[in-house]
């Protein structure tokens, strides 16, 4: 579209850039607002004057790592969103290849699980979820959140991970099988090893996935030394007495880990959903 | 996202036989995928099944214990089964929740219809026209790229603090600039459609990165002859917007719109963080009322296990007919 491009006039050009500025501008300011607040004092926040930096102190952040049970929460997201990422790729390594390679009886309904799994609203499965864990005394722990949030995440990894092996040419599988490889073998030592990428992506997903949910936390948890960033950051800003000067230091705590990963892993993650989609 | 229908084994004279020529052809991928049906099983179906069964009880937080256990003299205790426990009822949740009996159906569902109405609709149309702003060449391409994806990137509940923020009534930067401009400050929280409206808001923020970067990919995949070809008889800009372009990314649009729906239906943390359903539980869509009916106040289970049942049907419903309709266009889907 080069030819396209050299007829564009001036005006043109400068009603594309404005738009795209405007545009940029509106999708990061939230985020510069929060980050701009989370260094001013306390009465500063509160203040009804439009300033972006404003007696700019680390104070907010010392209190929140010290003064609040935020390391604790903190900890508790980590271990929790690392065991259900290594869980869920741990589980559906081997059935993504199953379902990319073979046609078996039983793909065809198995697929149609995953995609509906993808529907069911966090209400179907959180109440029946929450009463089997209360049967199993779990409630209150990050074991009962991790098995939650493999409901989603392991029909997402296999799903994910099909896409991705499906983008891994046939013929190695062959080629494999000529040497004299059984299918295990072929799965474990020439197409996992190939798959990492793919592997990566998909578990920072996961990762993030775990690391942003709030519904089963605020359902499970009940004690503050258990909680987990989604449900912590929710008693700093109660409906009365809001302590905006803890939130908004550790919303740009959590926040920075989570966008590292999701920038690093984005261009993989919509071209692997579209190929799970598509190539059937 | 089409599924292939797996080829038939062949046919065989006796049936034991058939049975064990499946089994010994598929054993291995049987075996691979196991863990996964293991866990769906387990983790996903059966509690769907206790699901459908909590619905049709009258299960709650004060009738909930099976046994009723008292401590005697002796220290011993006694265990007698509680003649108040939970038990069968029926499709009573279901009446009480269509007759509005218990709960706030139409509300919340009038609510999530307008709220997923309204910012799939924003999302889509942003995102397009992002997307066909990105698809030229436009120095610094790159880093709009980066920058517009930012609300991607933040944790949806970060980005729900984010607009509730900014939302605040009494210093929040929106009324602050409404002020300063000469205009009253506005109670958001304190109206049903301008509680909604802030979360509407919040949601679109978040939601236009995704379809950006999804039609931006079908953008890319259509063929630029087919622009040139256009360009040579004479078609207008929008005359190949509409004639190329908009039929050039159908099934990347039936795709992001189905899955765009079924996300913003299901969208828990905006509505729960930003509007906490102010006023008075008005502005609960149907997942937050139900997550409410189930862990706040006196916890019904049962009514909200069937909520869960409505919301799943309604999905289900929608995306069967949605598939439909598209295959009645011609659509390969």
């Amino acid at each position: 579209m080069a030819a396209v491009d050299q007829r564009r006039s001036k005006g043109a050009s400068f009603l594309l850039h404005a738009t795209l500025i405007v545009a940029s501008t509106i999708a990061v300011f939230p985020v510069l607002w929060i980050l701009a607040s989370s260094f001013k004092p306390a009465n500063r926040i509160r203040s009804s004057e439009i300033k972006f930096i404003d007696q700019p102190t680390l104070e907010n952040y010392r209190a929140v790592l010290t003064e609040t049970e935020f390391p604790v929460w903190f900890m508790n997201s980590v271990v929790t969103a690392a065991f259900t990422m290594l869980f869920g790729v741990f589980m559906a390594a081997s059935a993504g290849y199953a379902l990319s390679r073979f046609n078996f009886p039983g793909r065809r309904s198995l697929m149609w699980t995953f995609l509906i799994t993808q529907m069911f609203p966090v209400a179907i499965l959180i109440v029946p979820i929450y009463t089997i864990m209360a049967n199993l005394g779990l409630i209150n722990t990050l074991t009962s959140l991790v098995i939650a949030y493999c409901t989603v995440a392991v029909p997402f990894c296999t799903w994910m991970l099909k896409g991705y092996f499906d983008t891994i040419p046939r013929e190695l599988d062959e080629a494999a099988a000529l040497d004299g490889l059984g299918p295990f073998q072929t799965f474990y030592r020439v197409i996992l090893p190939l798959a990492r990428p793919g592997l990566a992506v998909t578990m920072f997903y996961t990762f993030l996935t775990a690391w942003s949910e709030i519904a089963y936390a605020t359902a499970f948890l009940q004690t503050k030394d258990k909680f987990t960033l989604g449900y912590g950051l929710q008693t700093f800003v109660p409906q009365f007495n809001q302590r905006w000067e803890y939130l908004t230091p550790s919303a740009i705590l959590v926040l920075i880990p989570a966008a590292l990963i999701f920038m690093y892993a984005q261009r993989h993650l919509v071209s692997g959903l579209a190929a799970g989609a598509t190539k059937g | 996202m089409s599924i292939d229908t797996g080829t038939p084994p062949p046919p065989a004279p006796a049936k034991r036989s058939r049975l064990k020529d499946t089994a010994e052809k598929h054993w291995y991928a049987w075996a691979m995928v196991l863990p996964v049906v293991l866990v769906l099983g387990v983790l996903v179906l059966y509690p769907l099944a206790r699901g459908i069964y909590l619905s049709f009880t009258d299960l709650n937080e004060s009738n909930q214990r099976e046994e009723i256990c008292t401590k005697t003299l002796g220290g011993d205790e006694v265990c007698e089964p509680n003649p108040d426990a939970a038990g069968f009822v029926g499709l009573q949740n279901y009446v009480d929740i269509i007759t509005g009996e218990r709960g706030e159906f139409w509300l919340q569902l009038g609510n999530t219809l307008v709220w997923t109405a309204a910012c799939v609709l924003f999302h889509y149309a942003l995102g397009l026209g992002l997307a066909v702003l990105l698809n030229r060449h436009v120095r610094g391409r790159s880093i709009y790229r980066v920058l517009l994806i930012v609300p991607w990137a933040v944790p949806a509940f970060i980005a729900a603090f984010a607009w509730k923020f900014i939302f605040n009534e009494r210093n929040g930067l929106a009324n602050v600039l409404l002020k300063s401009v000469g205009l009253e400050p506005v109670q958001w929280f304190a109206e049903r459609w301008s509680s909604l409206f802030t979360a509407i808001v919040a949601n679109i923020w978040i939601g236009v990165p995704f379809m950006m970067v999804a039609l931006l990919g079908g953008l890319q995949s259509i063929s630029a002859d087919l622009y040139e070809a256009a360009e040579m008889d004479g078609a207008t800009a929008w005359q190949r917007f509409v004639n190329v372009t908009l039929p050039g990314l159908r099934p990347v649009s039936a795709t992001v719109i189905l899955l765009g729906t079924i996300w913003t239906f299901n969208m828990f943390p905006i509505i729960f963080l930003v509007t906490e359903g102010q006023p008075a539980g008005q502005t609960e869509i149907l997942v937050t009322g139900s997550f409410r009916y189930a862990f706040e106040g006196i916890r019904q289970y049962a009514l909200a296990s069937a909520y869960g049942i409505l919301i799943l049907s309604m999905l289900v419903v929608f995306a069967v007919a949605y598939r439909k309709a598209l295959s009645r266009q011609g659509e390969v889907w």
